[in-house]
């Protein structure tokens, strides 16, 4: 009644979904598929922390069962790699950090619970920068992800992990989080679609913290059709998170077939000044001119404190980070340091050996801008041009629909380039940050290659207008093949 | 504004991570260089704003006042308890706390 | 030299929610070690604070019943420290927008008095989990059933200027917050605790000294003794030319001395910044509308009542309300025998010493306030004297029993016929020829005084029931008659 079929991986969702009503392929065959390219191709790629081949294949055998009783919920029996941020009950879920190598949760992150509801397959636990800082996927405990269009370069951060398994076909899609760019960047850098929605549209809930105000789980897809199913699943006002949104959530794949004709897109003029290098500027300018093809209308906008938005950023994100990371202290669960001499000994030996350097550093620089005496001049003077940032975007807003430029300000480079300057890793995010600090929805679709490595456009939503995000991307990869080149055959 | 080398020590103190010696001196110049990259918001004026402490200004939905747990709770804390680093008699253990 | 002494209070109140601030966790008291504390209070990654709607509603009726501003956009902030019994490394406290305002704490004295404490704010807050240090091999358990158990913190100005006062207003804030019903004010629980910050000035100075924050007190008795050891020792090292540490201490009752925490000492550096995690909280009108017109009676509204419609003194007024279930006591004994005085002595006196004795709250009370009504309508109605009732009270507390059943079971009932009464009387007069002989020669003015001996005889020859009324009118009678 199944007939093989060798090119599982290449499917859409849509498409695998149809194999799996229409009883093509089991989703036990379509997660055996997966799981046998992840041993053959992840030991190069390093995608995944975690796989429990056992268990994914007991939850695609539940989803047969349940694909056997009609059932027909969108993400059955489809295998989704979850970034390993996202707590699975009795699945060690680390946070790609020795500090949380032995930890299992005995919970579900609201995100797992409500994909594991539709019935999708978790194949494993994505690798990432240790506790989501990194732009680069190389400050994970588990060593770095390689970008699979050449395993010589990053593949982007912190979402490297997932990035880098939707793009090499090791999962149909993932899971990312996103605090300055972490799933936006690493899609640019591993040509896939990856979409931000709006703060408080997913609920943070067993979603491990970095800083809580500026973090959001998000889709990462091959294209703006898949991550808007996905995205569907992920959305919705949560208990459990009282900074989740009440906001109603609309079918997102409704809108996807709507023709972009008039639609209004903002071009940031500081996006594409002189710092913006003239091949990147090529490829958004060539995604820009398809768009307009099919009918979009380009408007110039202004952001005028978009500049501000790096050191505001690098202000907010380690303040709340250093207290969010306070409860990693040796007491309660996650590593504790061999024979501690007294309580002191035990706080510091665990947090110095538990947490990497990356993150040590961010947790100084967090303590250091909220100590007395500098909150005003750093942590106040940050939420003071946080709010200036918004005000530009919402005043933008009043003019366009949509805003687009570069995701990040190069294709991917190589491991260690950025190492020893941190402030030069951070600007990798320069275009995606002030999204986050403004709570808008953004994403990053595939618009080409330089040098035969990836580029994204970076399209920013209103608030919770992920729909038109999702259609102007969609309509985009109905008239662009970027979305469907694959690194591996 | 640089930091020291004494504010590092102190702030790593709050923070409880210890640095080695030979730690200090790259990671003086990191942190220098980030709050060198952090200064440039002193340049703007922004006494008339309004700190923003969430993009949404939203305002928070309270929960009823519920009692919400399992029916065997010694269960339950014996699966949160799992995970410790070292526990006794359902408590968590940790070196002596000395007041 | 003379000295002033200056008293600012910091007052902790559990409050009295089913569940904790920030989870549905039990926030009952006495369960098995961490089986009240979920993911949550644990501080497990990932999971997230919910606050709780009610522990807002408390706080703000805490501020409507001390006339204090309710902040309209309140905020949750974060003070990090490390602690092994503060499971996220910082407390979620309230800093720069507090749900309560500025307001005041009314002390009324015995003689109506008014002084005028001031609240400088209260905030809603978390407590933090518990440290065991029992022996677990030179280790020590931290038990979290008592983490995100919600509290509010209030922090009075430095207008106090005596630990009596002090207790006073500490007292008061224990009667405003029971009567509100926010808390269940058992101290012996740690329901309210107090750290009292002391310093002392010269009499006639306006500037503070320098000050010493004595940490958690948790009874009456320890505040005042605390607060005078403290003000002895600053007086002392003052009077030695000595100055004054800025610091935290914590008082030692079996010592009766305070010394210092060091281990508290160390520069602490909160670095407080608003929770990302809780959006800020905004009370509608209607909110506080609906709560000012749930507002029960207060202390000093039933003060005044008292007073005024059951003609009681402040003193006694004042003493009653201090506790909102001996003033609800005594009014449904004062129902019940229609006598607020005599209601208003026995609650005060028999009822509440038996109670101290035995080491039981009003709610323990082997007697309700039906019973010891009827037990006073009884000494009314003539049935039994004053002193027979104590007898009869004493069976109702120890053996149980209504007070007719055991005045009718022990045959107490009072002798007022007159006849009976005569003939007693007749007896000890007749038994008592150098009694009588005495009293008659005695001056008028100092008769009074001999009569004494013969009412106690019939008295006990009747065993305490003769209507000690009737038997002074009689025996006046005859012995002044037949002089």
């Amino acid at each position: 009644m199944t007939k093989p079929n060798t090119d599982l991986h290449n499917l859409t969702i849509a498409e695998l979904h149809r194999g799996l009503q229409q009883k093509q392929f089991s989703s036990h065959e379509l997660t055996e598929h997966f799981l046998q390219r992840i041993t053959q191709l992840d030991t190069e790629l390093n995608c995944f922390i975690s796989v429990d081949a056992e268990r994914a294949l007991l939850l695609a055998d539940e989803a047969d069962q349940r694909l056997a009783n009609g059932d027909t919920a969108d993400l059955l029996g489809i295998p989704i790699a979850q970034k390993d941020i996202f707590c699975t009950r009795g699945m060690r879920t680390s946070c790609g950090s020795k500090m949380l190598d032995n930890f299992v949760p005995p919970y579900d992150a609201t995100v797992i619970a409500r994909m594991q509801q539709a019935g999708a397959v978790m194949l494993g636990k994505t690798n990432m920068d240790e506790f989501a800082m990194g732009s680069s996927n190389e400050t994970s405990y588990y060593g770095p992800v390689k970008n699979p269009w050449d395993t010589n370069t990053v593949p982007g951060g912190s979402s490297g992990g997932s990035a880098a398994a939707v793009a090499a076909r090791l999962a149909p899609a993932a899971t990312g989080t996103d605090t300055g760019g972490s799933i936006r960047q690493p899609a640019a850098l591993c040509g896939i679609t990856g979409l931000k929605p709006t703060y408080g549209r997913v609920s943070r809930y067993g979603m491990i913290a970095f800083a809580s105000s500026l973090d959001q789980g998000g889709p990462m897809t091959r294209s703006a059709a898949d991550a808007a199913v996905l995205l569907n699943t992920m959305v919705g006002h949560d208990p459990l998170d009282s900074t989740s949104a009440h906001a109603v959530c609309p079918d997102f794949t409704k809108q996807l077939p709507k023709s972009i004709k008039g639609l209004r897109i903002g071009l940031p003029k500081e996006y594409f000044d002189q710092r913006l290098n003239t091949a990147m500027a090529d490829k958004v300018h060539e995604a820009l001119q398809h768009l307009t093809a099919l009918g979009a209308e380009l408007v110039d906008i202004e952001l005028p404190n978009s500049a501000l938005s790096v050191p505001a950023y690098y202000v907010i994100a380690p303040a709340e980070a250093s207290s969010n990371l306070s409860r990693f202290d040796g007491v309660r669960y996650g590593y504790r340091c061999e024979n501690p001499t007294d309580l002191e000994d035990m706080y510091t030996r665990t947090r110095s050996e538990g947490f990497g350097d990356e993150v040590k550093r961010r947790i100084l620089v967090g303590a250091y801008a909220l100590s007395a005496g500098y909150y005003d001049a750093y942590y106040r003077k940050a939420q003071q041009i946080r709010r200036l940032i918004k005000e530009d975007f919402v005043k933008a807003f009043e003019k366009v629909d949509v805003i687009a430029g570069p995701t990040s300000p190069s294709p991917a480079f190589a491991l260690g380039a950025k190492q020893s300057d941190p402030v030069e890793m951070y600007l990798e995010d320069i275009y995606t940050i002030a999204v986050n600090l403004a709570g808008l929805p953004g994403m990053s679709i595939p618009a080409g290659f330089i040098n035969k490595m990836p580029v994204g456009l970076q399209l920013v939503g209103n608030y919770f207008d992920e729909s038109t995000l999702l259609n102007t991307a969609h309509q985009y990869q109905q008239v662009t093949d970027w979305h469907q080149r694959s690194p591996i055959d | 504004m640089t930091i020291s080398k004494e504010q590092i020590i102190q702030t790593a103190k709050l923070a409880r991570v210890k640095l080695n010696d030979n730690e200090m001196d790259d990671i003086t110049q990191r942190l220098s260089s980030i709050l060198e990259l952090v200064d440039q918001m002193q340049a703007v004026d922004t006494s008339a704003v309004e700190p923003m402490a969430n993009s949404l200004d939203a305002v928070q939905t309270l929960r009823v006042d519920l009692v919400d747990e399992p029916a065997d709770k010694i269960a339950r804390r014996n699966e949160l308890l799992e995970g410790a680093p070292a526990c006794e008699d359902g408590l968590f253990l940790v070196p002596r706390v000395i007041d | 030299m003379q000295w002033e002494t200056v008293i600012g209070l910091e007052v902790h109140v559990q409050l009295a929610t089913q569940s904790k601030i920030f989870s549905g966790s039990s926030t009952a008291f006495g369960a098995a070690p961490n089986t009240q504390a979920n993911a949550v209070d644990m501080a497990m990654p990932g999971t997230l604070p919910v606050a709780n709607e009610q522990a807002f509603h408390s706080a703000i009726l805490f501020g409507l019943a001390i006339n204090a501003d309710i902040t309209r956009t309140s905020v949750f902030e974060r003070k990090n420290y490390f602690y092994p019994d503060l499971p996220k490394g910082y407390q979620t406290t309230q800093l720069e927008k507090p749900i309560v305002g500025a307001g005041t704490i009314e002390l009324i004295d015995g003689d109506n008095n008014i002084r005028n404490v001031r609240i400088h704010h209260a905030h809603l807050e978390e407590d933090a989990g518990k440290s065991l240090h029992e022996d677990f091999h030179g280790m020590t358990g931290i038990d979290l059933n008592r983490a995100g158990t919600p509290l509010i913190e209030i922090v009075t100005e430095p207008d106090m200027r005596s630990a009596a006062e002090a207790v006073a207003c500490f007292k008061k804030i224990h009667a405003i917050v029971t009567y509100l019903g926010i808390s269940d004010g058992d101290m012996s629980q740690g329901s309210l605790r107090c750290d009292a910050n002391v310093s002392i000035r010269p009499v006639g100075s306006d500037t503070l000294g320098t000050r010493t924050e004595t940490k958690n007190l948790n009874s009456f008795k320890f505040i005042e003794k605390a607060i005078n050891v403290e003000v002895a020792r600053q007086i002392d090292l003052l009077e030695d030319g000595k100055a004054i540490t800025q610091e935290t201490r914590l008082y030692d009752s079996e010592k009766n001395e305070t010394r210092s925490m060091r281990s508290k000492e160390e520069a602490n550096d909160y670095r407080y910044f608003p929770c990302p995690d809780l959006l800020p909280v905004v009370i509608a009108e209607e909110t506080i509308t609906a709560l000012q017109n749930s507002m029960p009676e207060l202390p000093d509204q039933k003060m005044l009542r008292f007073q005024n419609d059951y003609g009681l003194s402040a003193y006694d007024a004042g003493l009653l309300v201090e506790d909102r279930a001996v003033a609800e006591f005594f009014e449904a004994v004062t129902q019940q025998c229609q006598d607020p005085k005599l209601a208003a002595n026995w609650v005060m006196g028999d009822l509440l010493a038996y109670l101290n004795k035995a080491d039981l709250s009003m709610s323990q009370s082997p007697v309700d306030a039906s019973a010891l009504g009827h037990l006073i309508a009884r000494i009314i109605d003539q049935t039994i004297s004053g002193k027979i009732a104590k007898q009869v009270f004493e069976v109702m507390c120890g053996s149980g029993g209504t007070a007719d059943e055991i005045i009718e079971a022990q045959g107490l009932k009072q002798l007022s016929d007159s006849g009976a009464i005569e003939a007693l009387i007749d007896q000890v007069i007749a038994n008592s020829a150098p009694q009588v002989e005495q009293y008659r020669a005695a001056e008028p003015d100092k008769r009074k005084k001999l009569v004494g001996y013969f009412v106690g005889q019939v008295m006990k020859m009747s065993q305490g029931q003769a209507n000690p009324g009737e038997v002074n009118r009689i025996l006046a009678q005859k012995l002044n008659a037949q002089n």
